[in-house]
């Protein structure tokens, strides 16, 4: 068995296992294991990917490519570069902070714990294909426990989120749909067979006409999952609604398939549709940076604030793609693991506080610094890591983003740059509110006084999330520089 | 150099913060302030020795003080630029490591009295020593990204140190604002530093102040608006400097943050961080001067200037004894910013920039001594305002006596540490401009009325009945006002002007006897002023103020500008922007989705009857499409 495939096998004889379980305890020691075991094969590809880079120099490590339906020409086709090693361990990251997070799933335990390890198989599945078929295949499998999850584990107007959630998604997946469609009908432009491999048509020439057209539906399809402004709306309803380790899971991972298809899939194959469309999807971006940042400074639900600062950040990751150059897409794919851990942090942080509060509402709140100091404390460490503060993950994304973004001398890209600049006053604006009216003051509520204190659980949870964010954003040269290397084909193929 | 020794001084209060942080539930009051206080002992004897080393071991090698830089890649954006993190050892930085450690060495030691009993007490200290480390990053930065990252992390210690009394709303808003507007004038500062990046390929401050380095040879190559690139970007950068260092109009937040702790606004809001604006322009001083014949350097000067003046003029209005000193601060930075912004750089024309740096150095002690003295008058009464005070010489000796001292030197009285300091920025002014000279001057005089109007309001004015009669702080608080008062006295007899200069290899000065004489009278002046207004309780100060009518009313407002603020942060961004922002996400964007969603629900209800579960329906439909179907082969056949 080779050590990719691993990654969907394993989440599923999880999963079978899980069939067997009886009760809660049971079924999360069950996950925790497969959690853990995951976890330590992602960090076992990451070491053997070194030692595999050092003397290969192919663009994609540990391929292996089985055909599973000839007549289209749809292999089974895998393979990671330094990107998806570095997604993949986020993945695994978040799914086991994931799991202790859930640790007192009361209802249908055995159920969630199966739905989430589905969702998760699929994320694995996305980042290891080479194959666009399959890749979309694995995208599905991702999004389709999203319904499940929220519409019977959730909270408040469930059924309305979860059904919003999953129809704006479907429709999503058929723009995009056409889009790879549309690029797998082009596949043959240089002669040769119709091929769903990303590797295989890099190297063909996709007529203009073809690109301009099938760009945008690429783009839109995978850009809808990342919350791309006007497209977002899903986002900060779905997540309100989501019991914790799903917000967490979809925040973190799953709305990073966005980011990470359009870069290997819309601007690897379709480049100069990209660079024609670009111009379009930055003012999007940069209006998405800027709006979620604006948007969450008015919210009082902590969801809704994290939804829209995800929409904020995650409006960076397209505004950086969509630069066109290294050091901003180098940006791009640190601000997708730098938002995933923190934005799974603060999920995490928000459930621990619904949890023994009962509500999400900030005017609510008050004084939890005194009341639960370690929650509270992190929720600051995690707002200044929000707000781009050095020694954190997101200011080593940020910067790189911005210096991308600045390599372009006109005065159509430094105005969009600087507007998105800006956010960075917003986001201080907004993430000091929530501290201010939550964590700090008097206490406010009598009955917070006896707050339950922080479990071993919630600890080990919060610590998983945190290390790689103070790691990224204190020695950030060997995940840069792994992603980097990466980059170096993609950028060829573009310019 | 000694490189171990040079990463030992910031690396002691990072270590201390870490440990105390981490298990500040754990550790005893007791230990935690002996901790901080041994590991900050620790890292000022090692600067010490590091200045001893650099200035007398080293020396000059043909006739200039060497640059000694050691560094790391940190992070790498394109092959050529990347952000370095490494120490750089020249005459400001090591005069640098040298303010930081005396100051925040005294701070700590006095915060072990003046905190006693504190909840936060191992909380306290370990923000000190963040704020520490930061300081020390700043100061040895080797280049304008890693200036930032440390910049970035003093401002967030100094929110966490202004917000320590995290339950009193008043100091929640005053850290926030204080964050907030540095953040804002750190945008400008962060962009600036993109441009040079852009630009000049390097962040480096060796290559960027090289006369034949990318920045100051290339400067013409493109403009923008009539002006250099590189001008915009040092204008934006000093936009960074001026936040930091509450120049107008971004002085705003610097009254506020004295609702932190005294020792705090001593250390930070006084003598160290907010003059690393002034320490940024320094810095970056070649680059300044010589870029476009100094133009951005004019607008230093001027922003100085009038700052000193503006903040100058609301100190003499203020009733609170913390915001006196804040105005004086800013007042006196705006001072070290003109310096700067009228030196030259060859030999003895530098002498605004040599006069700026000392100013900095001596105003780090007086300025560190009188708000600790003002922490031990706090202490005593348990009040910031002046009202509230009056007669405690009899009661508290040691603070009455240091505390004349710090205002007689910031006063500019001789043989005082100001004196010499200030008297070195009106030569450099003088000798540039006669209007910045007539600023400078009538700001001593203001400074030197406002200041003794505290201190008789003090410790002389009216008898206050005190209900708990006020006595003299512990030893360990008055320790370090003796030492600092030491040093007012003391500092101004180095000779600076031999170690610090902008071309690193020093002048010899002599004291220009008109324009010191002129500086002397303004300032015994301002104190007699003092003296007969404030000395004794009567009702003159009270019937001037009423003599200046409105505009004693909009001074003891700081001009409104607070109010100016908030009505642009509430009423413009929060009312107008994000209000609208956050009604239109939900009604329009998320709208037309859901009519699309619900047009999708009308169309299928509409659809929906054709599943009706009668049999003969669905023959019909089985029927209708076949036949359909029949046709539409027969078509294709018959083509």
């Amino acid at each position: 068995m080779d050590i990719l495939s691993l990654f969907v096998i394993l989440p599923v004889l999880t999963v079978i296992a899980l069939g067997f379980t009886k009760d809660l305890k049971q079924a999360r020691i069950l996950s925790m294991i497969g959690g853990l075991v995951q976890l330590g094969m992602a960090i076992n590809l990451l070491f053997s990917y070194f030692r595999e880079r050092a003397v290969n120099d192919s663009i994609m490590l540990f391929t292996r490519d089985v055909v599973w339906f000839e007549q289209f020409n749809i292999h089974y086709n895998i393979g990671v570069d330094g990107i998806s090693v570095a997604l993949i361990l986020l993945t695994s990251i978040i799914v086991l902070a994931g799991v202790f997070i859930s640790w007192k799933m009361e209802e249908l335990p055995k159920e969630f714990f199966i739905s989430l390890i589905v969702l998760s198989t699929g994320v694995y599945g996305f980042f290891i294909s080479i194959d666009l078929f399959t890749m979309f295949v694995f995208y599905e499998i991702a999004v389709i426990p999203m319904y499940l999850l929220i519409g019977i584990w959730g909270s408040g107007p469930k059924e309305y989120s979860a059904m919003k959630l999953t129809l704006m998604l479907m429709g999503a997946s058929a723009v995009l749909m056409v889009g790879i469609l549309g690029i797998y009908f082009n596949s043959n432009a240089d002669g040769g067979a119709l091929t769903f491999n990303i590797l295989e048509i890099a190297k063909v020439n996709i007529p203009f006409e073809a690109q301009k057209l099938f760009f945008p539906l690429t783009f839109i399809g995978f850009a809808i999952l990342g919350a791309l402004f006007p497209f977002h709306t899903w986002s900060p309803d779905g997540h309100a609604s989501a019991p914790t380790a799903v917000s967490m899971l979809h925040a973190g991972v799953l709305m990073k398939l966005g980011g990470y298809g359009i870069f290997r899939v819309a601007m690897y194959l379709l480049p100069e549709g990209a660079i024609e469309w670009s111009w379009f999807f930055i003012i999007l971006s940069a209006i998405g940076v800027i709006y979620g940042a604006f948007a969450a400074l008015r919210q009082t639900d902590l969801k809704y604030i994290n939804a829209y600062a995800s929409v904020s950040h995650l409006g960076m990751v397209s505004f950086a793609l969509l630069m066109l150059n290294k050091t901003a897409w180098n940006g791009a794919i640190l601000q997708s693991l730098s938002h995933g851990f923190m934005t799974a942090l603060f999920f995490a942080l928000i459930g621990m506080i619904y949890g023994r509060t009962h509500t999400r509402d900030i005017t609510k709140l008050g004084g939890l610094l005194k009341v639960i100091p370690f929650i509270s404390v992190i929720y600051v460490v995690a707002g200044m890591a929000l707000l781009g503060l050095p020694g954190f993950s997101g200011f080593v994304a940020e910067m790189n983003i911005f210096m991308g973004a600045f390599q372009h001398d006109s005065m159509f890209y430094r105005i969009v740059t600087i507007i998105s600049i800006s956010a960075i006053v917003v986001t201080a604006v907004y993430v000091l509110r929530v501290v201010g009216i939550m964590l700090m003051g008097p206490v406010k509520n009598e009955a917070y006084t006896k707050l339950a204190g922080v479990t071993w659980y919630e600890r080990t949870g919060i610590l998983l999330l945190l290390i790689p964010i103070i790691g990224i954003g204190v020695a950030p040269l060997w995940i840069s520089n792994m992603i980097m290397e990466s980059i170096q084909p993609f950028i060829q193929g573009v310019l | 150099m000694n490189l171990i020794n040079l990463i030992l001084i910031p690396a002691i209060p990072l270590a201390v913060f870490l440990v105390l942080g981490i298990f500040s539930h754990k550790i005893k009051p007791a230990v935690s302030g002996v901790v901080g206080v041994a590991g900050l002992a620790t890292s000022t004897l090692l600067s010490f020795y590091t200045a001893w080393q650099y200035f007398f071991v080293l020396g000059k090698l043909d006739g200039v003080y060497q640059t000694f830089v050691e560094k790391i890649t940190w992070m790498q954006f394109t092959e050529s630029l990347h952000i370095d993190m490494g120490v750089l050892i020249d005459p400001i930085s090591v005069m640098m490591l040298i303010v930081v450690s005396t100051i925040s060495l005294m701070v700590h030691i006095y915060s072990r009295g003046y905190m006693k009993g504190d909840d936060g007490y191992t909380r306290f200290f370990a923000y000190l020593s963040l704020f520490t480390f930061s300081m020390y990053g700043l100061v040895l930065a080797t280049n304008l990204f890693q200036i930032y990252i440390f910049w970035e992390l003093v401002g967030v210690s100094s929110f966490l140190l202004i917000g320590y009394y995290y339950t009193k709303t008043s100091a929640i808003a005053a850290a926030k604002k204080a964050f907030i507007v540095t953040r804002f004038a750190d945008f400008g500062f962060l962009i600036g530093i993109f441009i040079i990046g852009f630009y000049t390929n390097t962040f480096d401050f060796q290559t960027l102040n090289d006369p034949q380095g990318p920045a100051i040879l290339t400067w013409a190559s493109s403009s923008f608006m009539g002006l250099s690139v590189i001008t915009w970007a040092l204008i934006l950068i000093f936009m960074g400097g001026a936040g930091k260092s509450a120049m107008f109009p971004l002085h705003i937040w610097l009254p506020d943050a004295m609702e932190g702790p005294t020792p705090v606004s001593a250390l930070i809001h006084a003598a160290t961080m907010v003059v690393a604006g002034v320490y940024l322009v320094a810095r970056l001083f070649p680059m300044f001067y010589m870029v476009e014949d100094g133009f951005a350097l004019n607008i230093v000067a001027y922003v100085g200037a009038f700052s000193a003046l503006f903040a100058a003029i609301i100190a003499i209005t203020q009733t609170d004894i913390k915001r006196v000193l804040a105005f004086s601060t800013m007042s006196q930075l705006g001072y070290m910013m003109m310096s700067l912004g009228v030196s030259g750089f060859d030999g003895h024309e530098g002498v605004g920039y040599m006069a700026s740096m000392f100013h900095l150095f001596t105003h780090a002690m007086f300025k560190a001594l009188l708000f600790l003295g003002a922490g031990s008058v706090i202490h005593a009464v348990h009040s910031n305002y002046l009202k509230d005070m009056g007669g405690l010489r009899k009661y508290m000796p040691v603070t009455n006596i240091t505390f004349l001292i710090a205002a007689l030197a910031i006063a500019g009285v001789p043989p005082l540490a100001g004196f010499w300091s200030k008297d070195e920025i009106l030569v450099a002014a003088y000798e540039n401009s006669q209007f910045l000279y007539g600023i400078g001057v009538f700001v001593a005089g203001l400074t030197a009325f406002y200041m003794f109007r505290i201190y008789f309001g003090i410790f002389w004015g009216k008898e206050t009945n005190y209900k708990h009669a006020p006595h003299e702080s512990p030893f360990s608080m008055t320790l370090p006002l003796m030492i600092l008062a030491i040093l007012s006295i003391g500092a101004g007899f180095i000779p600076f002007s031999e170690f610090v200069t902008a071309d690193k290899a020093g002048f010899a000065t002599h004291i220009n006897l008109e324009l010191a004489a002129i500086a002397i009278v303004a300032g015994l002046l301002g104190i007699v002023l003092a003296w007969i207004f404030y000395k004794k309780e009567n009702d003159l100060a009270f019937r001037f103020s009423n003599a200046f009518g409105r505009f004693y009313t909009w001074t003891s407002h700081k001009f409104y500008f607070d109010e100016i603020y908030l009505f642009i942060a509430r009423r413009i961004f929060f009312q107008s922007v994000a209000a609208p922002i956050a009604k239109f996400d939900k009604k329009i964007v998320d709208g037309t989705m859901e009519g699309i969603g619900n047009q999708t629900v009308v169309v299928s209800r509409k659809i929906k009857g054709m599943q009706s579960g009668k049999v003969q329906d669905y023959a019909f439909g089985f029927i209708g499409g076949v036949v359909i179907l029949a046709l539409v082969f027969i078509y294709i056949w018959t083509n």
